[in-house]
């Protein structure tokens, strides 16, 4: 499931944001504190997650330290997906 | 005679319970201020100004957050007679280093004595200092003294000729190109003048609602002088807070009534794209009479995309209005009709780009469609000059000038650069347009800089950065903007050649370039083309034609 869930945030965010669908991210690079998603494109990840998953991020929780890595947004996704 | 002071005073006398600042902060209530609570909390800050031993007519750079520190030590500046500047705060995306060096950079020239700022970034502040530089004192927010009643009296400030400086406005950039635009009491109150006229401004009726930072000249002055100064009430949210939930600018139009809002053109976009129903229940824009698209390049698809978005929440197509503003003029130069739409003129594509000449379209298919920034401003003279500095005929492009009684002072410290802007009494913009019919249509710039979401960027300076990244050769790398119609905004390209043939190397290179001008430049760098030796065009003299290495590339593309 986590595996799943990391390569389908990888491919929207390398596609959509990157333009360079064939690349690849690791599941602990930093992505926002890098600059790799810019600030610009926050909103439209917190709305692929709500519409792909059902789950909420609050644009209050749009920042580095709620979530930086694939990993880490993966796990808050599969938190919020039990509650 | 009157100055910043002589108005605040007035209504802290007459009218001290209006309310003229709602700030608001995303997760926290909203937060109602009144004039006698403004200048209340500027008394306190201008009372530690005094403590420090800053002097009156010294400059004071204020790094704050969004929020009620950073009105009250800019107010606070003014009642002392200091003169305030706001500098950009770090992001979380920027490197402490580069901050610190801009910071350093900005300190050289500009000499503050103070800066204000929070305790737990007094650390990164103080790196920024050097051994006898101008700054005597680093102000800890938590260090100032307590709101009291002002007495204008003793205050400095009260003292201050309509013709002393009264803040600066700082650009972007390095050393070199970094420039603090110095505006004196009278040429802000002139300007306010001017320009209230022609938005009719109502202080009965209006209230504006913005998210725009405030050490940019359209946050400043439209959104934050102009209200306050001419008694409309002000919605202030934060721009960290908007760009994460763009729906907050709607939100807040709806509950407070807003009328009056200005943003750069992306922001159309970016709203209209968005925004989601849910998030705009009950929403009602009927009071927005004037929403002005100013600072970046404006763009009719942009107002269609808005108003084709939130036509069913109330929103009027008058509504949406465009201006032409600068720093050096205080603000606004041009500003379209309010109540009418803006003017549109479709031109003959080939004959604009060979010609330089706006030549009214007869086949839709060739033609591009200009959107007019509306008329000169009352007290604002606009000319278009060939490069001889003669004026064109309607219709020709050339580069626009002005003269007002708004100008700015000078260049803070650099009178060759001021010496410079002007000829003949003329400020000369840089920036390139035509008029047809009395409307201003700005077509493009001169100077060589990137208008990236509202933020200025000189594309040598992203070039430097790429320099710095092992495996790229200096000259080796260029950088320009490339028009995102769906984001209504330029992107930044960054071409670099190098001799890597393996894919995943030619991404690493990519990566460690993005990362690096990313970490250091006030943009994000997305789009990085790695090629091969000698892939980028020169020009006899040996640099990188950007206009040709733009084209290349634009065509590799396709």
């Amino acid at each position: 499931m986590t595996d799943n869930l990391i390569s389908t945030l990888e491919d929207f965010i390398t596609t959509e944001f990157l333009k360079q669908p064939d690349r690849e991210l690791k599941p602990d690079q930093a992505l926002i504190s890098s600059g790799l998603i810019n600030s610009l494109s926050l909103v439209d990840l917190a709305l692929f997650v709500e519409d792909t998953y059902g789950v909420q991020i609050d644009d209050t929780e749009l920042n580095a330290e709620t979530f930086d890595t694939l990993a880490e947004l993966a796990s808050l996704i599969k938190s919020r997906n039990q509650e | 005679m009157t100055t910043f002071v002589d108005i605040l005073k007035s209504y802290y006398d007459q009218d001290p319970g209006r309310n003229c600042v709602y700030l608001q902060q995303a997760g926290e209530e909203d937060q109602a201020l009144t004039y006698h609570d403004l200048l209340c909390g500027a008394a306190a800050y201008a009372d530690t100004y005094k403590r420090e031993g800053v002097e009156p007519d010294e400059v004071v750079v204020l790094i704050l957050q969004h929020g009620l520190d950073l009105i009250y030590a800019f107010w606070g500046a003014v009642l002392y007679g200091a003169i305030p500047s706001i500098m950009p705060f770090l992001t979380e995306k920027l490197s402490p280093e580069r901050y610190q060096a801009d910071l350093a950079a900005l300190i050289s020239v500009t000499r503050p004595t103070a800066i204000v700022t929070y305790p737990n970034f007094e650390p990164i502040v103080q790196k920024a200092l050097r051994e006898g530089d101008s700054v005597r004192k680093v102000i800890s927010k938590d260090e100032v003294e307590p709101k009291t009643s002002p007495s204008f009296g003793s205050l400095p400030g009260y003292k201050r000729q309509s013709e002393d400086i009264v803040l600066l406005q700082h650009s972007s950039g390095t050393t070199g190109l970094k420039k603090g635009v110095a505006l004196s009491h009278q040429a802000v109150l002139n300007q306010l003048d001017a320009y209230a006229e022609s938005i009719l401004l109502d202080p009965g009726e209006d209230l504006i609602v913005s998210w725009l930072p405030l050490y940019h000249d359209m946050g400043l002055v439209a959104c934050f002088l102009l209200p306050i100064l001419k008694g409309v009430p002000l919605v202030l949210m934060s721009p960290f807070d908007w760009v994460r939930a763009p729906y907050r600018l709607l939100q807040a139009v709806s509950k407070y009534g807003g009328t009056l809002s200005w943003l750069p053109n992306f922001a159309y976009n970016f709203c209209a794209q968005k925004i989601r129903e849910q998030h705009l229940e009950g929403v009602d824009l009927s009071s927005w009479r004037g929403l002005i698209n100013c600072s970046e390049t404006v763009q009719w698809e942009s107002h269609q995309k808005f108003f084709e978005a939130f036509q069913g929440y109330g929103l009027s197509y008058q509504a949406l209005q465009t201006s032409y503003a600068m720093a050096e003029n205080t603000f606004g130069v041009t500003q379209s009709r309010m109540g009418n739409e803006p003017a549109l003129d479709d031109i003959k594509e080939s004959v604009f780009f060979e010609e330089q000449v706006a030549q009214p379209a007869d086949v839709e298919a060739e033609s591009i469609r200009m959107m007019s920034s509306g008329q000169p401003i009352r007290n604002t003279e606009v000319r278009v000059v060939d490069e001889e500095g003669n004026q064109v005929k309607d219709r020709v492009v050339g580069e626009i000038s002005l003269r007002s009684d708004c100008m700015l002072t000078e260049y803070y410290n650099r009178p060759g650069i001021t010496e410079d802007a002007f000829r003949d009494g003329w400020y000369l913009t840089g920036d390139f347009g035509y008029f047809a019919d009395g409307e201003l249509y700005v077509t493009g710039r001169k100077k060589d800089i990137l208008i990236v979401s509202g933020k200025n960027i000189y594309p040598q300076d992203l070039e430097e950065l790429a320099y710095e990244v092992h495996g790229v050769h200096p000259g080796r790398a260029v950088a320009f903007g490339v028009f995102n119609e769906q984001a209504g905004t330029e992107d930044v390209v960054m071409v670099a050649e190098s001799e890597a043939q393996e894919q995943d190397k030619k991404w690493e290179l990519a990566d460690k370039i993005r990362r690096h001008v990313t970490k250091n430049s006030p943009i994000a760098l997305r789009y990085v083309k790695i090629v091969g030796p000698k892939w980028i065009i020169k020009t006899s003299s040996g640099k990188a034609s950007r206009l040709a290495n733009k084209e290349k590339y634009l065509r590799e593309q396709k």
